[in-house]
C-alpha cells in the first residue's frame, strides 16, 4: 500500500484530534509525557547528574546501567524505545550520603535510557545516555 | 560526540581532503609499475635491485633517545611465516573521522607522508601497485624476522619492553589446530612484558584461563569484568608497573571492548567488556598515585576509539594501538597523548623511545619498522620453533588446491577480492541465492599467479564458529541486517563503532549512504542475479559464516571455499560494482 496525499491528510487531522482532546502537548511520546507528568511540565536542567550506560550492549536483556545524582531526592528512569518506558522510580532518604544507584534493565532495541533527577530544592535535572542493541557485528 | 581532534589530525583531514589525486600522480604511479613489472620480467632482477636498495641496517636504523624503550607489536593474528599483506585502498572514516588518517589511502596517503611512488614505504604502507611491487620487494612479516627486529632493539636497550597488543592465538591453521599453543609457545621465546587480548576469547573460557594462566607474563584489561558481579575479573590484572631507566613506567591494557558483541558471547559468557573509560581514568590516577613516571595504554580499541579515549580521559603518555590493522609512519597527537598503531599479520614492529624522567614524559623517537621478509634476516632460533611448531602440519599445510590468477586480499570498507571468492564459493557450493561474509580486517594477500595451499585457504576463514550456515531470511530481515552492521563501521561517534568493515556481501547490490542516520542508509537492493529489487516480503536463501549465535550448523567455511578452488582450478576475480558508496 501506498501512502497517498490524502492518507497523510486524513492522519494528520487525526492526530491533531487526538491531541485535542486531552491536557498533554501534541505529537509528544510516551516518555515526554511521563517526564511531563513527573515534572509538572517543567524542563529539566542537564550537566548536573550523571547516567552511565554502555555505548553497544553486550546482552540487551539484561543492561548494566548506573545514575550518579548528588543532591536528588528522587530519580526516574525510561527507556524510551521500550514497549512501557517506565523502568524505575528511585527514592534516596535524607541519610543517603552517594546518591547513587544501579541495576539491570531490559532494552527491546536501540534507544535512549533518561533519568530524571528531583533535586531536594524541588528542582529538576536530566540525563540521557544512547543504548545500541546490535543484531550481531564482525569485528576485525 | 566529545570533541577528539587533535591539531595534527586536523592538519591531516585538510591535507587529506585538499589533494586529489591528480593526473600527474597517476603517471607516476603507472611509471613505477611499469618498470618494476619490466624488470620482473628477468627472473629475480626486481627482488634482486628490491634487495639491494634496503638493507637490514636501513630498516634498523634508530639513534637511541632517551632511557626507556617500548617494542609494541599486536594483531599478528597467528601469522608466523612470512605473507603478502595488502593495505586498504578504501578506508572509509565517519563523522569527524572522515578523510583523517588512517582514512586516507593510496596517493593520497603518500602525499600527507611524503612518501615517494614505487618506494619501500609505498609497497608498505599504501594499496595500489600491489602485485608489482610485491613481485619487487617480497613478503612481509614472519614471526622469525619480527625475532631479529626484537632483538637489535634490546642489542641497542636490553631493557625494553616488549608489549603485545592482542589478536595473536587467532588466525592460522597451525593455531586452530593447537588452540592457540603455537603461538603462545612461540610468543613466549619472545620474552613479552604484558600482552592484552580479543580473538583469544573465541578460544573459549575454560582455554583462555588455561593459557592465561599458564603466561610467564602480564596478561592485561582494565576493562575485563566479571560478567556476573560486574567488577574486575580476577584472571586479568588492569595493569602492570615496570622500572626502566631509572623510572616508573605504567601499562594499562585495554582489551576489544566489543568482543561479546562482535564474537559469540556464549563462548565466553564470564566476560563482559566495554570502554570503561571511567574505570581507566581511575586506573590511570592510582598509577600515577602510586608513582608512575608514564602511563603507557595498551589498546585494543581500534584508533578512532583510541583517539577519542585521549581527549576524555587525561594522564595518557602513549597509546599503543591494536585492533583496526592501522599503520602510519608517525604518531598522532591528542593533547599530549601519542597514539601509536603498528599494523598486522606481523608486517610491522614499532619502536618508541621516550625521555622519561621523575614525574613525567618529555620527550619520544618513534619509528614503524616494516619487517620485510627478504631484508631481514630470519632469527634462527625462533626459525627453528616455528619450523618444529609446523611439521605435524607440513602435509596438509602445503597441499595446493588451486591457483589464482587475479590478487586476491580482504582489507578495504567493503568485499576484497578474497571475500568475492568465498561468497562465490557460498553461492555455489551451499546452492544460495545471497552470500554474507564477515567484514574482518585480517587475512594476508595473494598475488597473481601464485599457488593457492591449503595453508592460504586457512588464513583467511580460521576461526572457532566457522559454521557455513544456510538459512532464509526475508528481504526486510537481510535489510536490516545490513543496516544494523553499517551502522557499526559508518556510526559517527567512535565509541558507537566496532572496528570492522562493512559485511561482505555476494549474489546482491545495494547503495548505500554513509552521513545517513541509522536505519537509513542502505537502499536499492537487488539480487544481481536477476536484476530484480530485493522483495522484503519475498524469502531467500542465504549462506553465511561466523555467525555469533549459538548453534549455527553446516560445514567448516575453509571445507566450503576449498572444494570451490579445487572445482575453479584457476581463480579470476573480476572487480566488482555491487555497492554504491554515497558520502565515502
Amino acid at each position: 500500500m501506498e501512502l497517498t496525499r490524502r492518507d497523510l491528510l486524513v492522519l494528520g487531522s487525526g492526530a491533531v484530534a487526538a491531541a485535542g482532546t486531552g491536557s498533554l502537548p501534541a505529537f509528544a511520546t510516551p516518555t515526554e509525557d511521563a517526564i511531563a507528568a513527573l515534572t509538572g511540565n517543567v524542563v529539566p536542567g542537564e550537566g548536573v547528574i550523571a547516567l552511565n550506560a554502555p555505548e553497544i550492549a553486550e546482552n540487551g536483556n539484561t543492561v548494566p546501567i548506573s545514575v550518579s545524582a548528588p543532591g536528588a531526592a528522587l530519580v526516574a528512569l525510561f527507556a524510551d524505545g521500550n514497549p512501557v518506558p517506565d523502568v524505575a522510580v528511585i527514592r534516596f532518604g535524607p541519610l543517603n550520603p552517594t546518591r547513587t544507584a544501579s541495576t539491570r534493565i531490559r532494552l527491546a532495541r536501540t534507544q535512549n535510557v533518561i533519568a530524571v533527577a528531583q533535586m531536594e530544592d524541588g528542582s529538576f535535572q536530566m540525563a540521557r545516555a544512547a543504548v545500541k542493541v546490535t543484531i550481531g557485528g564482525c569485528g576485525g | 560526540m566529545a570533541p577528539c581532534n587533535g591539531h595534527v589530525l586536523t592538519f591531516g583531514l585538510v591535507k587529506g581532503h585538499e589533494q586529489m589525486i591528480s593526473r600527474r600522480d597517476f603517471l607516476q604511479a603507472g611509471m613505477a609499475a611499469s618498470a618494476l613489472l619490466g624488470a620482473s620480467g628477468f627472473g629475480n632482477w626486481a627482488r634482486v635491485a628490491a634487495r639491494q636498495s634496503l638493507s637490514q641496517e636501513q630498516l634498523l636504523d634508530f639513534r637511541n633517545f632517551g632511557n626507556v624503550t617500548l617494542i609494541h607489536v599486536t594483531d599478528i593474528h597467528a601469522q608466523l611465516k612470512p605473507v603478502y599483506f595488502r593495505e586498504p585502498s578504501v578506508n572509509i572514516g565517519a563523522g569527524d573521522n572522515r578523510g583523517a588518517v588512517p582514512h586516507v589511502t593510496g596517493a593520497d596517503y603518500r602525499r600527507l607522508y611524503g612518501i615517494a611512488d614505487g618506494s619501500p614505504s609505498h609497497y608498505a604502507l599504501s594499496s595500489d601497485d600491489f602485485a608489482a611491487l610485491a613481485r619487487g620487494y617480497g613478503r612481509v612479516g614472519g614471526l622469525d624476522r619480527m625475532a631479529t627486529v626484537i632483538n637489535a632493539i634490546r642489542a641497542d636497550r636490553p631493557d625494553a619492553l616488549l608489549l603485545d597488543g592482542g589478536d595473536t592465538w587467532h588466525g592460522s591453521y597451525t593455531c586452530y589446530h593447537t588452540a592457540g599453543q603455537d603461538m603462545v609457545n612461540a610468543m613466549n621465546a619472545l620474552r613479552p612484558d604484558a600482552m592484552t587480548f580479543h580473538w583469544e576469547f573465541t578460544l573459549g573460557s575454560e582455554r583462555v584461563r588455561e593459557l592465561v594462566g599458564s603466561l610467564p607474563f602480564a596478561a592485561l584489561g582494565q576493562n575485563i569484568f566479571d560478567a556476573e558481579w560486574d567488577e574486575p575479573a580476577e584472571l586479568f590484572a588492569p595493569h602492570a608497573v615496570f622500572e626502566r631507566g631509572g623510572a616508573r613506567i605504567a601499562v594499562i591494557g585495554q582489551a576489544f571492548p566489543y568482543t561479546p558483541i562482535a564474537n559469540p558471547r556464549w563462548m565466553f559468557p564470564e566476560y563482559s567488556f566495554g570502554i570503561r573509560d571511567e574505570h581507566m581514568q581511575e586506573m590511570v590516577d592510582e598509577v600515577r598515585g602510586n608513582g608512575a613516571d608514564c602511563v603507557v595504554v595498551l589498546s585494543h580499541n581500534g584508533f578512532d576509539v583510541d583517539k577519542k579515549m585521549a581527549g576524555i580521559v587525561s594522564g595518557i603518555d602513549v597509546i599503543l594501538s591494536g585492533h583496526t590493522h592501522d599503520a602510519l609512519p608517525e604518531p598522532v597527537l591528542v593533547g599530549s597523548t601519542i597514539i601509536v598503531p603498528s599494523g598486522s599479520n606481523g608486517k610491522f614492529v614499532s619502536r618508541i623511545d621516550l625521555d622519561v624522567r621523575r614525574g613525567g614524559m618529555l620527550g619520544w623517537r618513534h619509528r614503524l619498522i616494516p619487517v620485510f621478509a627478504d631484508v631481514i634476516a630470519p632469527d634462527p632460533a625462533m626459525a627453528r620453533l616455528i619450523e618444529a611448531e609446523r611439521a605435524p602440519h607440513l602435509e596438509a599445510l602445503g597441499e595446493v588446491i588451486g591457483h589464482t590468477g587475479s590478487l586476491l586480499y580482504r582489507r578495504g570498507t567493503f568485499n576484497g577480492t578474497w571475500d568475492d571468492v568465498i561468497c562465490d564459493a557460498l553461492l555455489a557450493e551451499r546452492d544460495a541465492e545471497i552470500a554474507l561474509s564477515p567484514g574482518v580486517r585480517w587475512g594476508p594477500a595473494l598475488i597473481p599467479g601464485q599457488a593457492i595451499t591449503r595453508e592460504d585457504i586457512w588464513n583467511v576463514t580460521s576461526m572457532t564458529y566457522g559454521a557455513a550456515y544456510r538459512t532464509e531470511m526475508s528481504g526486510a530481515f537481510l535489510r536490516e541486517v545490513l543496516e544494523d552492521v553499517a551502522d557499526n563501521i559508518f556510526h559517527p561517534d567512535p565509541y558507537y563503532q566496532q572496528g570492522g568493515d562493512m559485511v561482505r556481501t555476494g549474489g546482491i547490490g545495494y547503495r548505500v549512504e554513509i552521513d545517513r542516520p541509522r536505519g537509513s542508509r542502505i537502499s536499492d537492493l537487488v539480487l544481481l542475479r536477476t536484476g530484480e529489487a530485493i522483495d522484503p516480503a519475498r524469502t531467500y536463501v542465504v549462506a553465511g559464516w561466523a555467525s555469533v549465535n549459538e548453534g549455527a550448523r553446516g560445514p567448516p567455511i575453509w571445507d566450503v571455499v576449498e572444494a570451490h578452488v579445487r572445482r575453479l582450478g584457476t581463480v579470476t576475480v573480476t572487480p566488482s560494482n555491487a555497492v554504491t558508496v554515497v558520502g565515502g
